[in-house]
C-alpha cells in the first residue's frame, strides 16, 4: 500500500521550498504545526495564520480565493487537519475557483496532540478524495524530485488543485508567529485590501 | 393520530425582501446549507450575477468561508436552519477572536407548533448556543419586522465587526404540513 512507502523529506523543507516562488501568493496555514513551519519559512503579511478552528483552513481559503479571484491562494495545512473538515473538498471542488490550491503537509500523524496515526497512516488517500470531488489536478509527492516538479503545479495550474506532500515525523524546532487573531486579521487585510481594510 | 394545523402567512415575500436587503448591505458571497424556509432566497441568489454562491457540506464551513471572504474583502451572508447552529460552535471561536464580521441567517425549525420532536432539543438550544458562542441574536416572529431586521444585522456585523445572527421564526416559515 502506498502509506508504506518510505518518507525521507523533511516538512520545514519543503515549506521553505514552496514559499520561495511565492510572488503576491496569498496563503491560509491551518492550525497547528503547518502555522508553525510558515512562521519557520519566514513571517509574511501575506500569511494568515489560523491557531483555532480546526478543520476551517480549506474553507477560509476558498471564501479568500473566490474574494481575491486575480490572487493564488494557497492553503498549508495538515493531514489532521484537512480530514477534520474532509467535506470542505466537495464543497471546493463544486464551487471550482481557479485560483485555488490545497497543499496538505501530510506526516500522516496528530502532531500537536501527542502523535496519534491519523487516516492518512492507514491508507486514506486525501488526493483521491480530492479528485472524487472534481479537484482539476491532483498530485502526491513523495521524494525531492518530484516536489520540485509539483511546486509550479501549486502557482500556477489552473484550479482548484490539491496536492498532499509526504513528510516525516522528525522533531523540528517550535517557531511561532504571532497569534492575536484580531492583529493578523488587520495586518492580512491592510496587506491585500490597503485603504479598504479598515471602511 | 398526530394533526396538524396549517397557517399560512398573509402574503409569502419576505425572501424576496431578504434578497433586496442583502443586495442594499453590500452582500457578495452568500453560502448555505438549504432549508426549506430559504428556498425562495437561494433561488434569487443563485440567479445574480454578483453574488458568488457557495453550496456547503456542513454549516460550520460557511463560518470559516465568512472569514476568508471578508480577508479578501468580501461582505458574505450564512444561510442555515436552526439544526445547524450546532455544527458552528468551536467554528465560531475564529470571528470572535479574529473580530471579524458574520451575518447568519436561520429559519427556525423546533418552536413555533412543531410536529418532530427530534427537532426540539436543537431548535430550543439555537438562541443560547449562539449567545454563548459570543453571536449577538435578533428573533423575528412578525414577517413585517424580517427585512428591516436583516438590515439592522447587516450594519451591526458589518460597522462594528461582530457575529450576529436573524432567527427567523418558524411563526413566519409557516408549519410544515405533515399530513401532505
Amino acid at each position: 500500500m502506498a502509506a508504506k512507502k518510505k518518507i525521507t523529506l523533511n516538512r520545514r523543507d519543503v515549506v521553505s521550498r514552496i514559499v520561495r516562488d511565492r510572488g503576491d501568493m496569498l496563503m491560509v496555514t491551518g492550525l497547528g504545526s503547518t502555522t508553525w513551519d510558515a512562521a519557520a519559512a519566514g513571517d509574511h503579511p501575506n500569511n494568515f495564520y489560523l491557531w483555532g478552528g480546526m478543520g476551517g483552513a480549506a474553507v477560509t481559503g476558498l471564501g479568500l480565493a473566490r474574494a481575491q479571484p486575480d490572487r493564488r491562494v494557497i492553503v498549508l495545512t495538515g493531514d489532521g487537519e484537512m480530514l477534520m473538515g474532509i467535506g470542505a473538498l466537495a464543497t471546493a471542488g463544486v464551487a471550482a475557483p481557479a485560483n485555488f490550491t490545497i497543499c496538505v503537509i501530510d506526516n500522516q500523524h496528530y502532531g500537536e496532540t501527542g502523535m496519534q496515526e491519523t487516516h492518512t497512516s492507514h491508507g486514506v488517500d486525501l488526493p483521491g478524495m480530492a479528485a472524487a470531488a472534481g479537484f482539476a489536478e491532483t498530485a502526491t509527492v513523495w521524494n525531492k524530485k518530484e516536489l520540485e516538479a509539483t511546486v509550479p503545479l501549486l502557482y500556477e495550474t489552473k484550479g482548484p488543485v490539491f496536492v498532499a506532500v509526504k513528510v516525516n515525523t522528525d522533531a523540528v524546532p517550535m517557531i511561532l508567529p504571532m497569534r492575536d487573531g484580531t492583529a493578523i486579521r488587520a495586518r492580512f487585510r491592510e496587506s491585500v485590501l490597503g485603504d479598504r481594510a479598515y471602511d | 393520530m398526530a394533526t396538524t394545523k396549517k397557517k399560512q402567512p398573509a402574503a409569502v415575500t419576505w425572501p424576496a425582501e431578504i434578497f433586496k436587503t442583502l443586495k442594499d448591505a453590500d452582500i457578495a458571497q452568500v453560502s448555505y446549507v438549504p432549508d426549506a424556509g430559504h428556498t425562495d432566497l437561494i433561488k434569487s441568489c443563485l440567479a445574480d450575477n454578483h453574488i458568488k454562491t457557495t453550496r456547503l457540506t456542513t454549516e460550520e464551513e460557511g463560518v470559516a468561508l465568512s472569514l476568508g471572504a471578508w480577508l479578501g474583502g468580501d461582505r458574505s451572508a450564512l444561510l442555515m436552519q436552526s439544526s445547524g447552529v450546532g455544527n458552528c460552535i468551536n467554528m465560531l471561536s475564529i470571528i470572535e477572536e479574529t473580530r471579524s464580521p458574520l451575518l447568519m441567517l436561520v429559519t427556525m425549525r423546533g418552536e413555533w407548533g412543531e410536529f418532530n420532536p427530534w427537532q426540539i432539543p436543537m431548535g430550543q438550544g439555537t438562541q443560547k448556543s449562539l449567545e454563548d458562542a459570543g453571536v449577538i441574536v435578533y428573533h423575528v416572529d412578525n414577517p413585517d419586522d424580517l427585512a428591516e431586521t436583516i438590515y439592522a444585522a447587516s450594519q451591526i456585523a458589518y460597522n462594528t465587526y461582530r457575529a450576529v445572527a436573524v432567527l427567523i421564526g418558524q411563526r413566519i416559515i409557516g408549519f410544515k404540513d405533515w399530513r401532505k
